[in-house]
């Protein structure tokens, strides 16, 4: 008993007072700035594993990139990747970064369902659907419920049964081999209902798309509430993320 | 004088070390009955095991690879391989001789649709979107039943309670008591070894290396640009393997301390999982701090590290260290102290080290009964290779045993981070970028011990130095059948701690 005192003193908070303060180390790759400088558009556009860099105008598609770092470091004076971790928004068009721009990414509340505010705003529970995502992205959706993140305070909560969900989140490219569960998991949570797509793998397929083994026609039967890219996702990209779409009134 | 008698001439294979490439036309190239009699004799041997065994398609047929590793000090790694035609129906299976390789044969047989003759249980491994046979699906597969009046059947997943990646569990029970549990898998499959060809670039094979599985990013990705670098006749500087070892183990530190947290969640001890969930922070912090990833992903690439280890860098990881040390042994001594802490671990789930050694099993599943299989200290590489890394093991094959192993492989890492940290040097000059050029017409082979068990990625390349195929094995692929073997005559509530600690990857699994 004294011992478990002792651990428990010493341990003190561990919760962060306000998720939407924290400030995370320079190197981080969060929201990406694009320069006005002049660069070999072709290579900047080449060197993007998952085609995520456009030209003319030059832009970065949030929903396509892996963060790997690599145009940063090849074209430092054209890319580089800000600590901003609030990257999540309800409208696909809004994780596209264009060049000379530097402004945050944000939700449009026009496009916010009334319903959810309503029903959710204090209350939100969610059913987690790993379709083929590597347990990064899980592992971060479980941090975000840790005692450091602690997201249950806001009513954030996974919870098993989707019949007792109000929503479900996916991470992954959804494999065929999970395209069915995928379906019959959405099928059973009652409405209204939300759908979040946690990661870059899960939004675009990532690193994956192309991959004959995915299925990803569960996507293009529904309008997506909520997108948060990362490779992982960063629990702090989550928790905000979801607060905007479940707090803000219409 | 004494003459062994042996019926059949020994045919060398070519033996090569961890990290090593070699002129694909160098392994020796034999009958199936002498390859199989090759691989068989190599394997009688308790000392070796097989780290990988797969066939892919070459100059239009198929060309079958093993490889058996010596445990035994030499570091050796043995290659055979034998070429048969595409269309091939049938073969003998060595599963009938040895167990172990039944993984491999399975995964054969779901490839190219060959009928292994005698394996007990030639089951798909993944359902892989390629797969020979279309009709064999993961709706359709029969599982295994045992009728009886008080026999029931317990459907699990694919998707679980928790926040966890899918994977199908079918439990045969008696009562509360579990029977049998036959593992289904596949619904994590993505097509990532043919992606490694699909995706042409350095990077996209990396990014992808790093997402095989997002938790062993470091240990995946330090597979394949092993493998790359020797294909491309790239030293790399020993700073630069310090480093990518200091990667691993960091690595190491952070899953493991999710693992025991993890635990705390399956016994109710809320204080367990939170004080020890809140230990990992700080280290997968720390990583962000590095490489701007929390799991490492964007460091390791072909030929350097993307980003710098900086003097900072290294105060700050020993100032983590002594803060991590310093709480995490204050509350491991209360946790395995707490008698409601080691009754529900102490003989649940136990695996024997005869039945870990019949499956082949590697890393931690094998540690928990006292084989020694680590290829840190078996097949070094990098600064394990100056540095003996001290392997430790546990008898008792429980899952006390499990969370022991864990606990002392705790310990372990962080000395011997410090240990590197000590030899360290912070200059930067590991970031610099280098040309990669594969040779031609190669083979190379690379293991890493990852948090779970080796890992082990073998690479062809064709005429023209470009990837012709890339396989990828997970440590996981031997261990879910120890998960299966340690629920039997167990209840089924004790399922859940045995999945925990035994903490297999489903995606690199199914690949």
């Amino acid at each position: 008993m004294f011992e478990t005192l002792k651990i428990i003193r010493r341990q003190g908070k561990q919760y962060i007072p306000d998720v939407t303060k924290p400030v995370l180390p320079e190197i981080f790759r969060g929201r990406p700035v694009l320069s006005t400088a002049p660069v070999d558009e072709a290579a900047l556009v080449a060197c993007c594993p998952t085609g995520a860099i456009g030209s003319a105008p030059v832009r970065l598609d949030l929903g396509t990139c892996v963060f790997c770092g690599e145009c940063a470091s090849l074209f430092p004076e054209k890319v580089r990747f800000t600590n901003d971790y609030k990257i999540a928004t309800n409208v696909r068009e809004r994780l596209v970064v264009y060049g000379g721009q530097d402004q945050p990414i944000a939700l449009d509340p026009d496009r916010i369902r009334k319903e959810i505010n309503a029903y959710f705003g204090g209350s939100l529970k969610l059913r987690q659907i790993s379709a083929a995502g590597d347990n990064s992205d899980e592992l971060e959706l479980n941090a975000g419920g840790n005692v450091n993140f602690d997201m249950g305070r806001f009513g954030i909560e996974f919870l098993a049964s989707p019949r007792h969900c109000d929503g479900i989140v996916i991470t992954g490219p959804i494999s065929e081999n999970m395209a069915e569960a995928t379906q019959i998991c959405y099928d059973a949570v009652p409405a209204p209902k939300l759908i979040i797509l946690a990661g870059t793998a899960a939004i675009s397929g990532g690193i994956f798309a192309g991959s004959q083994a995915l299925d990803r026609s569960f996507l293009s039967k529904y309008p997506i509430d909520l997108y948060i890219p990362g490779n992982p996702i960063h629990p702090l990209s989550f928790v905000n993320g979801v607060l905007e779409l479940i707090r803000t009134k219409r | 004088m004494t003459t062994t008698l042996n019926p059949l001439p020994t045919i060398p294979a070519l033996t090569v070390k961890n990290g090593q490439s070699v002129a694909l036309d160098a392994i020796p190239v034999l009958s199936y009955g002498a390859f199989s009699s090759e691989v068989l004799r190599l394997l009688s041997d308790p000392q070796n095991h097989c780290v990988n065994y797969y066939a892919f398609p070459d100059q239009g047929g198929l060309k079958f690879i093993a490889a058996t590793a010596n445990d035994g000090g030499s570091g050796a790694i043995y290659l055979l391989s034998h070429e048969t035609p595409m269309d091939i129906q049938r073969l003998d299976s060595l599963t009938k001789s040895n167990l172990a390789l039944h993984i491999y044969e399975r995964e054969i047989a779901e490839n190219f649709g060959i009928e292994f003759v005698g394996h007990p249980w030639a089951k798909p491994v993944r359902y892989a979107h390629d797969r020979a046979d279309r009709s064999k699906t993961l709706r359709n597969y029969p599982f295994f039943k045992i009728t009886g009046e008080e026999i029931h059947e317990v459907p699990v997943g694919p998707i679980h309670a928790g926040v966890i990646e899918p994977g199908h569990f079918r439990f045969m029970c008696n009562g509360e008591t579990v029977l049998h549990l036959e593992i289904q898998l596949g619904y994590q499959h993505r097509g990532i070894e043919k992606l490694f060809l699909q995706k042409k670039t350095l990077i996209q094979r990396t990014v992808l290396a790093e997402c095989i599985a997002g938790d062993t990013a470091i240990g995946h990705n330090l597979a394949f640009v092993q493998n790359m670098e020797s294909l491309a006749g790239i030293r790399v500087s020993d700073n630069l393997q310090l480093l990518r070892t200091l990667a691993l183990e960091i690595e190491r530190l952070a899953m493991h301390t999710w693992g025991l947290s993890n635990l705390g969640v399956g016994i109710a001890y809320q204080l367990g999982n939170s004080v020890i969930g809140a230990l990992r922070t700080p280290v997968i912090n720390y990583m962000q701090w590095w490489c701007g990833n929390r799991f490492g992903k964007g460091l390791l690439r072909v030929g350097c590290n993307q980003y710098p280890f900086t003097a900072e860098l290294k105060t700050r990881l020993l100032d983590l260290l002594d803060e991590y040390e310093a709480k995490y042994t204050e509350i491991a001594a209360e946790y395995f102290d707490l008698p409601s802490v080691q009754a529900p671990l102490e003989k649940t789930g136990t695996v024997t080290q005869e039945q870990m050694r019949l499956i082949g099993a590697v890393g931690m599943s094998a540690r928990i009964t006292g084989i020694p299989r680590d290829i840190r200290q078996s097949h070094p590489t990098g600064f394990y290779e100056k540095q003996r890394y001290e392997t430790v093991t546990e008898q008792s094959g429980d899952v006390w045993a499990r969370a022991m192993l864990r606990n002392r492989e705790v310990q372990k890492s962080l000395a011997y981070i410090r240990l590197l940290l000590e030899n360290v040097t912070t200059d930067g000059a590991e970031t610099e970028r280098v040309a990669v050029v594969l040779e031609p017409n190669q083979f190379s082979i690379a293991l890493t011990e990852a948090w779970r068990g080796e890992v082990c990625h073998c690479a062809v390349t064709d005429a023209s130095g470009e990837l012709a195929h890339y396989k990828v094995k997970d440590p996981s692929v031997h261990n879910w059948l120890a998960l299966g073997l340690a629920v039997r005559d167990n209840e089924i509530s004790d399922f859940p701690i045995c999945n925990k600690t035994f903490d297999l990857s489903y995606c690199g699994n199914d690949l």
